[in-house]
């Protein structure tokens, strides 16, 4: 894929997310959800404000990776999550834990953050327990 | 509104096929569609056909007319895709337009080439039915996402892997008398249990194999068949679709297919029956937690029950209510854009009487086919009844 191609919305959250500067879209109905959107896929608002992301979410499910698509190539055994934070759920590459079912307990705490990986310096949402 | 019969289906078997094209795939299970139906090619005024990523994997988009082609058809053709459903969804098409008197012979059905790849860049193709950003980026395979559904699930309402694995133990004794299907093969809880992880917590028996196929399902009216003597002893009596938000993160439950609730509603409504009448199933066992949670939203089980129907032999094929007695997509295969016209011709051959395994339900008269996209962003519920 070209350098030219960028998704405008996504780039920007996860640059925000880096910066320790979460957020998540608002709907004046109280539900969560994450850029790019114009819809709230609860409620069908179209009324969106950005909120700061709660700092701390809780692993809600996971799975221990082994057979690998070409993306994570050579990175297998590793941990996809997906983490409640309250308003939305993040699904992230769980990192700093051993992968394996045993070691890891559902309801782990975790923190938001964004890592590369791969020969081409792919940005990746990370999950990292706190 | 028309009333929709299925006049005859055509599969090709089911297995690695990697020195055949798609459309000499395509081409049999037409072909053998149409003598089982018999019903005049020339009589086709339709083709819906389904198929999910030609494009990436055979380097051919525009399938349609090329299939039409290879089938002998000039009609109007159209690619239905929406991932593991989308045979499902050319069929529901196809029964929509017969009943609108908008057709009187629709050819349904679809085709999948597969096992020409490596296992990894068969992992990327599948894993383009789940979102791009969310989801693939943070390494999600189709394994990996209903791995995680099958850990909400054991969270949520408790189940082990011994559960599953009875579901893939069941489906591979199903598929032993089964002509078309790709392992006919029996194999033991303990076989299942001891094979390799592959997104835990689940492992190579889980999961559905690579598979090549076709499968090709000729609907009419049934004011058509009686015109032209034509045999279509399955009614097509209920037709239902769901879709939901497409990434995982953003359902109401992480252990249920809400799509596939609202498809088997719609279908139940649209048949004017509900889940107890129904006297056998074909559904979208892609990884035996697919199973529980299909039959599951069809209503056969509350949430968090479905997982011990296998075990306890409630879904065997003596059981009260048996589930996937084609083997499934577990055993029989699975070729991706094919499955949905494969659930709906095994369901067919099952209720006619000429199925190797139509003597587990020599009296059944309602069959229900459920067919899921993706982690079931996508579902498609079909009710079947014997109409003579």
């Amino acid at each position: 894929m070209s350098d030219r191609v960028t998704n405008t919305g996504y780039d920007e959250w996860l640059d925000a997310l880096a910066a320790g500067e979460g957020f998540y879209l608002e709907s004046p109905e109280g539900h969560g959800s994450l850029p790019p959107r114009r819809v709230c896929p609860h409620s069908g608002s179209t009324d969106l404000s950005e909120e700061p992301l709660p700092d701390v979410g809780a692993v809600e499910t996971f799975t221990v990776v082994h057979v690998a698509p070409p993306s994570f190539a050579g990175e297998a055994p590793y941990v996809t999550a997906v983490a409640d934070f309250g308003p939305v759920r993040i699904t992230g590459v769980l990192v700093d834990v051993e992968p394996a079912d045993e070691e890891i307990p559902v309801g782990l705490e975790v923190e938001v953050d964004v890592a590369t990986h791969g020969e081409d310096d792919e940005r990746a949402v990370v999950l990292r327990p706190v | 509104m028309a009333d929709a019969r299925v006049a005859g289906v055509g599969l090709t078997h089911f297995g690695s096929h990697p020195e055949r094209t798609g459309r000499d795939l395509f081409a049999e299970a037409a072909l053998r569609a149409f003598e089982d139906a018999g019903v005049p090619r020339e009589d086709v005024d339709q083709l819906n056909y389904g198929n999910y990523m030609g494009s990436i994997t055979e380097n051919q988009g525009h399938q349609a007319p090329l299939m039409a082609e290879a089938a002998g058809l000039r009609c109007p053709a159209t690619r239905y895709e929406e991932a593991c459903a989308s045979a499902g969804v050319a069929v529901r098409e196809a029964v929509r337009t017969v009943r609108a008197g908008q057709a009187d012979v629709v050819l349904a059905g679809g085709m999948e080439r597969m096992s020409h790849l490596d296992t990894d860049d068969v992992t990327a193709g599948l894993s383009t039915a789940s979102d791009d950003l969310f989801e693939v980026r943070a390494g999600m395979t189709f394994p990996g996402a209903y791995a995680l559904m099958a850990r909400a699930y054991f969270e949520e309402y408790g189940g082990t892997k011994t559960d599953l694995a009875n579901v893939a133990v069941k489906n591979h004794a199903n598929a032993v008398p089964n002509e078309y299907a790709q392992y006919r093969t029996e194999i033991s809880v303990e076989q299942a249990l001891d094979a390799p992880d592959v997104a835990t917590p689940l492992g190579l028996y889980d999961a559905c194999p690579i598979t090549d196929g076709a499968s090709a399902v000729v609907v009419v009216s049934a004011e058509y068949a009686a015109e032209h003597d034509v045999d279509a002893p399955v009614r097509v009596r209920g037709t239902g679709q769901g879709t939901d938000n497409m990434a995982l993160q953003d359902r109401a439950h992480l252990a249920r297919t809400p799509a596939a609730d609202d498809a088997a509603e719609m279908a139940y409504a649209d048949a004017g029956i509900g889940p107890d009448d129904v006297d056998v199933a074909e559904v979208h066992d892609c990884f035996t937690i697919a199973e529980v949670l299909a039959t599951e939203s069809l209503g056969f089980f509350e949430p968090g029950e479905g997982i011990d129907a296998a075990r306890e032999g409630v879904t065997t094929a003596d059981g009260d209510l048996p589930i996937n007695l084609s083997g499934g997509l577990k055993a029989k295969g699975h070729p991706v854009g094919a499955t949905g016209g494969s659930q709906i011709a095994e369901l067919t051959r099952l209720l006619r009487g000429d199925h190797p395994n139509s003597e587990h339900v020599a009296d059944a008269e309602v069959g229900v086919a459920h067919n899921a996209g993706g982690t079931v962003a996508s579902a498609v519920v079909h009710v079947l009844e014997v109409a003579e």
